[in-house]
C-alpha cells in the first residue's frame, strides 16, 4: 500500500485518495517565520487542493485584506469559487493597550478556519464555538 | 545652503498641509453585497449634486467597479465638507457564477458578471488599504450582521485608523433590527436610515460632516 506522498512544501504529507478531507492545522510558530504573501500562498494553495486549513493564530487585518484580494483574483468558473473563512468574533481593539497599538503589536491570536467555499458551510458560530459542515469535493 | 533648503522644505510642508486640508476627502462606501450601498451613494449624490452615481439592482454584484462622484459638498450646521464618494462592490470571499443563473441570466453573461465582480472586490480591497480617507459602512438591518466578512472588514478599517460611520440601512422593511447592528459593533456609532425612502438622511448628513469634515 503506498504511503502518504510529500506535499509541495516538503514536510507535510498529503493523501491523494478521494475518501477523506484533509485538514492542515498550522501553528502560530510555523506562520511566524513567513511573510504576509507566503502565508496567503500557503493558505490558498491548501484550500485550492480541497483542504481545510486551520490557523492557530489567524491573520492580521492587513493580511486578511490581502487574502480576500488574492482570492478574488484566483476565482475561476467551474474550478474555484472562493473561500469560506471563520474566526471567533473578538473585539480586538477593545482588548489592546495603547502601547500595543503604538508598537504595532496587533492582537491577532484567533483560531481561524479556512476552506473551499463549495466544501465548507458554517452551521453555527458564536464567541466560543465554530461549527462547520465539511463535504468532499 | 542647508539652512535655506530646510527653510524651503518647512514652508513647503506648511503650504502642502494647507492645501491638503481643502482637498476633498475620499469616502469609501463599503459593505456586503445588497446592503444598499449604491442606493445610498445615489441618494447622497442626488441630494447635493443632482446626479446619480450608478444603477441600483436587487441582483447581487450590480456594482462591479468602484464608482466615484467627485466634489460632493455637504453643508450641515454652518459646516461644509467636500467629499468624493466612492461606491464600491459588495465585499465577499466567494463568487459563484451559478448564483446569477437564478436571475434569468445566460451562462456567458453570468460568467462575465462573476469575473467582473471578483475584479471589483479585489479593487475595493486595494482601495481600502491605499486610497480612502474614511469609510461609510452600510449594512442591511434586516439581516444578521455577525458575519465573517463584516467582522474582517471592520477589523481592517480599524487597523487603518480610518474614521468609520456604520449605517443600518433598510429600516423601511419589516424585520429591520437596528439594535442588532449596534450590538455587533458596539465600538462604533450606528445610524439607522432608509436610503431608498430617504428616511433619517438629515442625521446621516450631520454625522458625515462630523466624522469626515
Amino acid at each position: 500500500m503506498p504511503g502518504p506522498t510529500p506535499n509541495v512544501d516538503g514536510d507535510a504529507p498529503s493523501d491523494d485518495s478521494d475518501d477523506g478531507v484533509r485538514i492542515d492545522m498550522i501553528s502560530g510558530a510555523r506562520m511566524d517565520g513567513l511573510t504576509g504573501m507566503e502565508k496567503i500562498r500557503l493558505i490558498l494553495d491548501g484550500v485550492r487542493d480541497g483542504n481545510i486549513v486551520i490557523l492557530e493564530e489567524g491573520l492580521s487585518p492587513d493580511e486578511e485584506s490581502k487574502l480576500i484580494e488574492v482570492t478574488m483574483t484566483e476565482i475561476s468558473p467551474d474550478d474555484f469559487t472562493g473561500i469560506e473563512i471563520e474566526t471567533y468574533p473578538k473585539a480586538e481593539t477593545a482588548n489592546q493597550s495603547f502601547l500595543d497599538k503604538l508598537m504595532g503589536r496587533e492582537s491577532t491570536q484567533k483560531l481561524t478556519v479556512i476552506g473551499p467555499a463549495n466544501q465548507i458551510e458554517t452551521l453555527h458560530k458564536d464567541e466560543n464555538l465554530i461549527s462547520t459542515l465539511v463535504s468532499r469535493k | 545652503m542647508g539652512l535655506l533648503t530646510n527653510l524651503k522644505d518647512s514652508i513647503s510642508r506648511v503650504t502642502d498641509g494647507l492645501f491638503a486640508a481643502d482637498e476633498p476627502k475620499r469616502i469609501g462606501i463599503y459593505g456586503p453585497p445588497n446592503a444598499g450601498k449604491t442606493t445610498l451613494a445615489n441618494r447622497i449624490a442626488r441630494d447635493w449634486t443632482g446626479d446619480a452615481v450608478g444603477p441600483e439592482s436587487h441582483i447581487p454584484h450590480e456594482t462591479r467597479r468602484a464608482r466615484r462622484k467627485e466634489n460632493v459638498e455637504i453643508e450641515r450646521n454652518g459646516r461644509k465638507v467636500t467629499i468624493d464618494i466612492v461606491d464600491t462592490p459588495g465585499v465577499t470571499t466567494k463568487v459563484d457564477y451559478k448564483e446569477f443563473l437564478d436571475h434569468d441570466m445566460e451562462k456567458d453573461d453570468a460568467v462575465r458578471r462573476s469575473r467582473e465582480a471578483t475584479e471589483g472586490v479585489a479593487e475595493a480591497m486595494h482601495w481600502l488599504r491605499e486610497d480612502v480617507d474614511g469609510v461609510i459602512y452600510v449594512l442591511d438591518s434586516t439581516t444578521d450582521p455577525f458575519t465573517q466578512v463584516n467582522t474582517m472588514l471592520i477589523g481592517i478599517i480599524e487597523s487603518q485608523d480610518l474614521p468609520a460611520l456604520i449605517l443600518a440601512n433598510k429600516t423601511d422593511l419589516p424585520g429591520s433590527d437596528v439594535q442588532q447592528i449596534a450590538n455587533a459593533f458596539p465600538q462604533h456609532e450606528t445610524i439607522p436610515l432608509s436610503a431608498l425612502e430617504g428616511d433619517n438622511m438629515d442625521e446621516v448628513y450631520t454625522k458625515i460632516a462630523e466624522y469626515f469634515g
